[in-house]
């Protein structure tokens, strides 16, 4: 579903005197369908990045990233923004850390946009899943507590059904009931035949969903 | 009456005319747009027909008769001081009689009696911009003019219906002409608008301040702006004249004692008294 | 996806004197396809949304836009009846000041008709019908619909200026700091209902704004400008999460959250 070869990506700090910082350097992975890669590594160590990389949120200065969209196979690094925005809405789902919250959009809202067809209905029932109570559902999400925006971002990954599902610490502000569920979610989906990049800190969970891990190790000589 | 000695035939210099000949062919060729013209001086203020007393100059010939009408009426001021006008300085035959004349000159009137092919009605026009209210740029209505973009002058009808429950222009109502230029028809009543579609006669309008021709040649569509669903309506006051009993012309109110006692006659005395004669 | 773009442009350059307000743009714009252009004032920001819509010539390059039958114009080449009768049907343009679009002595409704009584529309009832279904879906109450704008507040201008723009439903929006001039709390409001219009109506936008968060929360794309050049562009989240050019990162690290 997806695979990278010879990734590297650094971020030039232009504000910094043109500070070059090498982040990623040769990174090659392979995830297939149903199966689920753990990105591990000492915090800094730019799992976040590559993740992010994945998405297209950050822009790869060499190497492919090769997904199957539909029925071709597009290399996202060299992919126009439309095609990304295509990829985006089909092929690559992406549950951030934090949900960015759209002001008088209601919880039910964001959830539902991410996907088509009869999309409140569902968008329902996942909130649902996730313990965030119906009278919540109408509500925009800018007062929820941590756990519960968390959990709405979720339900907005998970919606859309993508074949590949990005997760950047889904369970990190989760209490344990809710952590179980999300991992419940997680083995469904792997079940279903999603392939999953994630950033998991918690060993429990990752141990409960990751099939195979990718150690990303800090650039040293950042010059 | 003597001609003037001393005056160019209908006042005018031959030069001047012919200048006026050529906005007047320019304005019938294109119906309804407004023609530039340099407008003379003339031997009255403006707001008193100086562009309807050019107009009428230019095409005034030797055999021509004259007719003159202010608010419909022959003997008022204004139409009796332009019908000497031109008899002094062109020597023409007047009339009062509107079947009788060649070339009417009027001021905020159609007459009821129809007109025919080889007769003119001049138009006396203070302002001929229909969307001088609305639009207050001249550059901007000539770009409108020339897009045929009239939304602007619907909207002033939409305001009108939603204020009052009908438009409540009632006199210098506009129109289409020819399916292409909005044109002011003049300050006459709105009553008057229906007149002027496929009228026989060629229709000439002068605007001597604001130095303007235009034209509506003999049977060209005059179409009064409207809605499907508020159709224009030509409206009369709801009573018969009071001199010939007429029951389908333009009526004035006429104030006739300090008592709020007041009566209503047709506003064109040549209709009016034609009936009474029984002519 | 669609392949053909909407509105191209190459190579637009202008000059304002001896100061480039435009050097050698290009830009693509595809249907239901919001474009940012960010930068500071000066930029060229506003001088290349004048010359995408035509209000503008450029002294070289050229724009073309496609029409519903897929018919492709230049758009500085088009006779002034045509681009005029593009800009009140296909087109819409939302401008930073409300007052200069609406007619402040024109009630509510009568703004919001302009548009359809100036493209034919010549039945009162469903003009008016249709002008309370705009007003409601800008969150304008339908009772305010015979009310004149000057009773209105600056945000609800804004709204009304949207409705009387896209009650013709256009394809193309050119949008100049539409939320500018406004209260934080009452741009928030505005940004949400554009952002809600210009997805359901799949309507496609060139966004001209100073305020990154704007772009982020509507834009697709976004070009970044400086000095009339296009520095950097790409996926909005990438430019602003990913900044390469120096310009664009001072701009992301002169503001907070965007």
């Amino acid at each position: 579903m997806l695979e990278v070869t010879g990734l590297a990506k650094a971020f030039t700090l232009h504000l910094q005197a043109g500070l070059r910082i090498r982040v990623l350097a040769h990174v090659d992975l392979r995830v297939d369908a149903g199966q689920c890669l753990a990105l591990v590594g000492p915090s800094g160590a730019g799992k976040s990045t590559l993740l992010r990389s994945l998405y297209g949120n950050y822009g790869a200065d060499s190497g492919q990233i090769r997904v199957r969209h539909g029925d071709d196979i597009v290399d996202l690094a060299a992919a126009s923004p439309r095609v990304v925005v295509d990829i985006r809405a089909r092929t690559i789902g992406y549950v951030s850390q934090f949900l960015r919250v759209v002001p008088r959009v209601a919880a039910i809202d964001i959830v539902a946009e991410a996907a088509s067809g009869d999309r409140r209905a569902r968008a329902a029932a996942l909130l649902s899943r996730l313990n965030i109570p119906a009278r919540l559902h109408a509500l925009p999400p800018a007062t929820f507590s941590g756990g519960e925006q968390q959990r709405v971002n979720l339900a907005r990954g998970f919606i859309g059904g993508h074949p590949v599902l990005l997760l950047d610490e889904p369970t990190a502000s989760l209490d344990d009931a809710n952590r179980d569920i999300v991992i419940a979610m997680i083995l469904e989906a792997k079940a279903a035949g999603t392939a999953i990049v994630g950033i998991f800190h918690d060993t429990e969970v990752r141990d409960a969903v990751a099939d195979l891990r990718y150690h990303v190790a800090p650039i040293q000589d950042a010059a | 009456m003597n001609v003037a000695s001393g005056y160019n035939f209908a006042y005018l210099d031959e030069q001047t005319k012919r200048m006026i000949r050529r906005a007047i062919l320019k304005a019938v060729a294109i119906p309804g747009h407004q023609v530039p013209f340099g407008s003379r001086e003339m031997p009255l203020p403006y707001g008193w027909g100086t562009g309807g007393i050019q107009v009428t100059a230019a095409v005034l010939g030797r055999d021509d008769v004259l007719k003159v009408i202010d608010q419909g009426a022959d003997d008022t001021t204004n139409a009796v001081s332009i019908r000497r006008f031109f008899a002094r300085t062109a020597g023409v035959a007047t009339t009062t009689h509107t079947a009788e004349a060649t070339v009417i000159q009027t001021r905020h009137r159609i007459p009821e009696t129809a007109l025919r092919q080889d007769q003119i009605i001049v138009y006396q026009v203070p302002q001929p911009e229909p969307l001088s209210r609305l639009e207050p740029s001249r550059e901007e209505t000539r770009r409108m003019h020339a897009l045929a973009d009239y939304g602007l002058m619907h909207v002033k009808l939409y305001e009108d219906i939603t204020r009052f429950g009908h438009v409540s222009i009632s006199y210098d109502y506009p129109v289409m002409v020819d399916g292409r230029y909005l044109m002011a028809p003049s300050p006459i009543p709105a009553f008057d608008n229906p007149k002027m579609d496929r009228m026989a006669a060629l229709q000439l309008f002068g605007a001597g301040r604001e130095k303007r021709i235009y034209a509506v040649p003999p049977y060209t569509s005059v179409r009064s702006l409207d809605f499907d669903d508020h159709e224009f309506r030509a409206s009369r006051a709801p009573h018969a004249c009071l001199l010939c009993g007429a029951t389908d012309s333009y009526l004035d109110e006429v104030v006739i004692d300090d008592q709020g006692g007041r009566m209503f006659v047709c506003s064109d005395t040549d209709h009016c008294e034609g009936r009474r004669d029984g002519t | 996806m669609e392949h053909d773009t909407l509105l191209s442009a190459r190579g637009l350059t202008l000059h304002f004197g001896a100061t480039p307000a435009l050097v050698d743009v290009d830009a693509d714009l595809w249907p239901g396809e919001v474009l940012a252009v960010v930068g500071e004032s000066g930029s060229g920001k506003s001088t290349l949304l004048n010359v995408l819509s035509g209000r503008l010539a450029p002294d070289a390059g050229v724009a073309w836009y496609r029409d519903p039958a897929g018919a492709l114009h230049d758009i500085h080449a088009m006779p002034a009846p045509a681009l005029r009768t593009l800009h009140r049907s296909d087109w819409g343009f939302v401008h930073q000041n409300p007052r200069e679009n609406l007619r402040m002595a024109v009630t509510a409704g009568g703004n919001v008709g302009e548009r359809l009584m100036a493209r034919g529309s010549r039945h009162y009832g469903d003009i008016r019908a249709a002008a309370i279904s705009w007003l409601e879906q800008v969150e304008i109450d339908a009772d305010r619909v015979d009310d004149l704008p000057r009773t209105f507040s600056g945000g609800m201008l804004q709204r009304l200026q949207i409705a009387r723009t896209l009650v013709t439903h256009p394809r193309l929006v050119f949008m100049d700091e539409p939320t500018g001039g406004l209260d934080v709390s009452v741009q928030a409001r505005l940004l949400d209902l554009i952002r809600g219009l210009v997805r359901r109506l799949g309507i496609a936008a060139v966004l001209v704004t100073h305020d990154l968060a704007v772009a982020r929360l509507l834009a697709h794309r976004i070009m970044v400008m400086q000095r009339g050049r296009v520095v950097e562009s790409g996926l909005t989240d990438r430019v602003l999460d990913d900044p390469r050019h120096a310009y664009t990162q001072l701009l992301v690290s002169s503001v907070l959250g965007a």
